[in-house]
């Protein structure tokens, strides 16, 4: 059974539908990488799975149980981090991440105080003190410092340093190998790619693509860049073969890579004298589904991916 | 000189902001004054009532210690005597909080980095928030003059009773900016200034108390305590009792002073830093905080503290006062029948000691609506989320609030009727009796302080944007249908939409049961609402 599953959920917020049938399985033991451009309903979908907001239609089951009937009682077995942590301005850190975790049920001190020290928070401070960055650690010790089956962790690193992130990283896979499942979503790809075992993408409240990294990279094209003897043709006329053009007397294309053979069958005729094949960067992939979600995408370095992706 | 590079600008900034707390400021005060000028005339209409009141304030330590020295026996005397302190306090308050909303609060929530990054110097925000408090205050000392004398007072003394109005916030515009300056938190300034005030209102009760009276009875010199302060030095001037201008320079020099001290402190500190050093906090939550009553007591114990000392200072003083009451009654028909129609009843000290109580719940009806709105506040901070992303539900959450909210106001309540009847048992001599017969008295008006705290509740719940607004509104409207209802011979239904109206006026007239169990009632089935409504709506909305 999934620890997550949500089916064609729909939240509106007046007039915007901040999530227009969005899909989402995660599985036991996993850590999924939940991954969308800004505004496209990551936090709302979160939200929906803590039971804060109430979904107008669609299916959302946590741990087996509803999110919003069953929301104390799942709340005891799972941790959240925010994006944007705010807390009580006038208690200090430490107060903080013992209050959370004794409302969420209790926490391990030892645990805590090893986080504290791994993280290098001054729990003595008063919140209020406390930059973006601490007060996201402050979050994360509470989260981790608990032994919980699902942690739902919202863009947890944001504002910490890449030390930190390291820290993170370890937290992370320490909880995966005790058993427990993470929805991790993330703008850092370096992470996602690192952590994740499975991630899906959404963009304007949908899922659009889900699975394995290697399954994602599959769906997109590879960049070929290919010298031979004699100049190439017939090119366009093969199935899957996209961009064609030439630099410097290089032949640089996109293929998908079901078709790769085809493209390579072709070539050979010409006199290869060398030939370079890039698989996407998660960068690339990322950058083709949070663009404007054409397929004319994957171009390692050029001004037009750049482009299309600050779009 | 680039220091202050940008200042025009960062004026225009403020006015945008508080354009309408400004207007409500400018035009609010002058208009208090005028309607309190107006009662006032109705209520001494005549020379011998103005004697009589006049020699009742001289000589009663209560009047003087609250009211100010009284200046003769003109109407104008009278009408600073009864609104001069009034007036002064809120432009205090507004003048401290408009000059740290300004300097430090933007400090403190980062908007002062985005703006110190730009072509700002480094005393522009601050200057530009004191040109505009200051004009705010002088504009507003102008008004309130034209109001009085359009009230049909005396030209000169109108000028001045309104300079010593107006001086009072130009003084306090100097003391909140050097607080803004010590403090690294907003709050902290504003509590630091406050705490001003109320030194300067104590040092100038004290002055006025030690006073020596003229020989006619009719005049108070104030002892020195008094110029020690600046809300003493606005009756120093002594409007329409032979005004002394000079005094008006004092809250100048003041002003002055302070600005010229916070300009040295802000060139020595970093931005964003205070002077008040802060110190380390608990490492580790202590074992009674870590549950929603724990934080709740947390977070009100500061509040409640602060309340339950302006509550006992203001019984017993109300207390004390009880006795005076009789002899001033004596003297003043008119003052006697105002006091009637507030508490009701035969009996006039009880009817007084009962419109006092009815005072005080009213009054502890916004410590109800703030510590309640709190749970807004944490909404709309985004720590409500973190909070009910934890075990905890969302009825034991709120219940929790409203709980320690009621807890406060049985307290105080409490606090407030044990005080008055100390205070008055003291003069008279039962104060054990009094004491245990107030503090029953001052608890039958909880029915309406739950149904404040049920109003509140389900303002949350039902529409969570416009709860801080319509809260205050409610209470609002409770405390004008109580106060101007009987004057402006409202009818009765009108009256009755204030919970307040249907307590029974205890001790001026014998408890009744079915009205408290009425509104508890109501009061219960508000709070049900609130609570349902707020389980099945989004958080944070």
């Amino acid at each position: 059974m999934p620890v997550i599953s949500i089916d064609n959920l729909v939240k509106t917020f007046g007039a915007v539908r901040a999530l227009d049938g969005l899909d989402l399985r995660v599985e036991a033991g996993e850590v999924h990488g939940f991954l969308g451009p800004n505004g496209s309903g990551k936090s709302t979908t979160i939200r929906i799975l803590l039971g804060l907001l109430r979904r107008d239609s669609g299916e959302a089951r946590v741990l087996g149980a509803d999110p919003w009937r069953d929301a104390v009682r799942l709340h005891r077995r799972l941790a959240y981090v925010p994006g944007d942590v705010s807390l009580w301005p006038n208690l200090s850190g430490g107060e903080a991440i013992d209050l959370l975790g004794e409302l969420r049920g209790g926490l391990d001190r030892q645990s805590r105080d090893e986080l504290l020290q791994r993280f290098d928070l001054d729990p003595t401070r008063a919140c209020r003190t406390y930059s973006k960055g601490n007060r996201q650690k402050v979050a994360i010790v509470a989260a981790f410092s608990s032994t919980v089956e699902l942690y739902v962790l919202d863009e947890p690193t944001s504002g910490l340093d890449p030390l930190m992130e390291a820290v993170f990283q370890d937290e992370v896979r320490r909880i995966k190998q005790a058993g427990a499942t993470v929805l991790l979503s993330s703008h850092v790809l370096a992470e996602v790619e690192a952590l994740c075992d499975r991630v899906s993408i959404i963009r304007e409240g949908r899922t659009v693509e889900s699975g394995t990294l290697a399954e994602l990279r599959h769906l997109t094209r590879t960049t070929v860049i290919v010298e031979t003897a004699r100049p190439v043709t017939g090119l366009d006329a093969l199935p899957g073969v996209h961009d064609v053009r030439q630099v410097d007397g290089r032949t640089h294309l996109e293929v998908d890579p079901a078709h790769f053979d085809e493209l390579l069958g072709q070539l050979i005729r010409f006199g290869v004298r060398a030939l370079t094949s890039t698989p996407p960067t998660l960068e690339q992939l990322f950058l083709r589904h949070y663009g404007d979600g054409n397929a004319t995408t994957a171009q390692p370095q050029s001004t037009e991916a750049q482009r299309t992706g600050a779009r | 000189m680039t220091a202050l590079t940008g200042t025009r600008r960062l004026v225009r900034l403020v006015l945008r902001r508080d354009r309408i707390r400004l207007g409500i400021w400018v035009l609010g005060t002058p208009l208090l004054g005028y309607a309190l000028a107006g009662s006032v005339a109705g209520i001494y209409p005549d020379e011998a009532a103005r004697q009589g009141y006049a020699a009742t304030s001289a000589s009663s330590l209560v009047a003087r210690a609250f009211n100010g020295p009284i200046a003769g026996t003109d109407l104008g005397a009278v009408v600073v005597a009864e609104t001069y302190v009034t007036l002064a306090l809120i432009v205090a308050l507004l003048s401290t909080f408009a000059v740290t909303r300004h300097t430090r609060q933007n400090e403190e929530t980062g908007r002062a980095e985005l703006l110190g990054a730009s072509v700002v110097g480094r005393y522009a925000p601050l200057t530009a928030a004191l040109l505009v408090v200051v004009a705010a205050n002088v504009l507003a000392a102008a008004l309130l003059m034209l109001a009085l004398a359009a009230a049909g007072l005396p030209l000169a003394g109108s000028v001045a009773a309104a300079g010593a109005v107006g001086g009072v916030g130009v003084a306090f515009t100097g003391v909140a900016s050097v607080t803004a300056q010590l403090s690294v938190t907003s709050r902290g300034a504003n509590a630091l200034a406050a705490a001003v005030v109320g030194l300067s209102f104590v040092l100038r009760a004290a002055g006025d108390v030690l006073g020596d009276t003229s020989a006619d009875g009719t005049r108070v010199q104030s002892a020195w305590p008094s110029w020690l302060s600046p809300l003493g030095w606005g009756n120093q001037v002594r409007a329409f009792g032979g005004e002394r201008w000079w005094v008006l320079a004092l809250p100048v020099v003041l002003l002055l002073a302070g600005v010229a001290l916070a300009y040295a402190l802000a060139e020595r500190r970093d931005q964003g830093a205070g002077l008040v050093v802060p110190r380390p906090r608990p490492a580790t939550g202590a074992s009674w905080l870590l549950s929603p009553a724990g934080l709740a007591w947390r977070m009100q114990r500061g509040t409640l503290l602060g309340w339950a000392v302006g509550v006992a200072v203001l019984g017993l003083s109300m207390g004390v006062a009880g006795d005076e009451f009789n002899a001033m009654i004596d003297e003043n028909p008119a003052a006697a029948e105002a006091i009637n129609a507030m508490g009701g009843g035969s009996n006039l000290v009880d009817a007084y000691l009962a419109a006092m109580l009815g005072l005080f719940a009213l009054t502890i009806g916004a410590y109800v609506v703030q510590a309640l709105l709190r749970v807004r506040g944490d909404e709309a901070d985004g720590v409500l989320e973190a909070a009910l992303a934890t075990a905890v539900s969302r009825t034991r959450w709120l219940g929790t609030q409203v709980l320690a909210a009621t807890l406060g106001a049985v307290a105080l309540l409490l606090l407030a009727g044990l005080t008055t009847g100390l205070g008055y048992g003291l003069v008279t001599g039962d104060p054990l009796g009094q004491a245990i017969e107030l503090g029953g008295a001052a608890l039958l008006r909880l029915p309406a302080l739950l149904v404040v705290a049920g109003v509140v509740t389900a303002l949350f719940g039902l529409v969570p944007r416009w709860s801080v607004v319509l809260s205050w509104t409610a209470l609002l409207v409770f405390l004008l249908l109580g106060q101007l209802g009987a004057v402006l011979d409202l009818p009765q239904a009108a009256l009755n939409l204030s919970p307040y109206t249907h307590v029974p006026s205890v001790p001026a007239v014998d408890p009744v049961v079915l009205p408290l169990v009425v509104l508890a009632g109501v009061a219960a089935a508000l709070l049900a609402t609130g609570v349902a409504a707020f389980r099945h709506r989004d958080v944070p909305s």
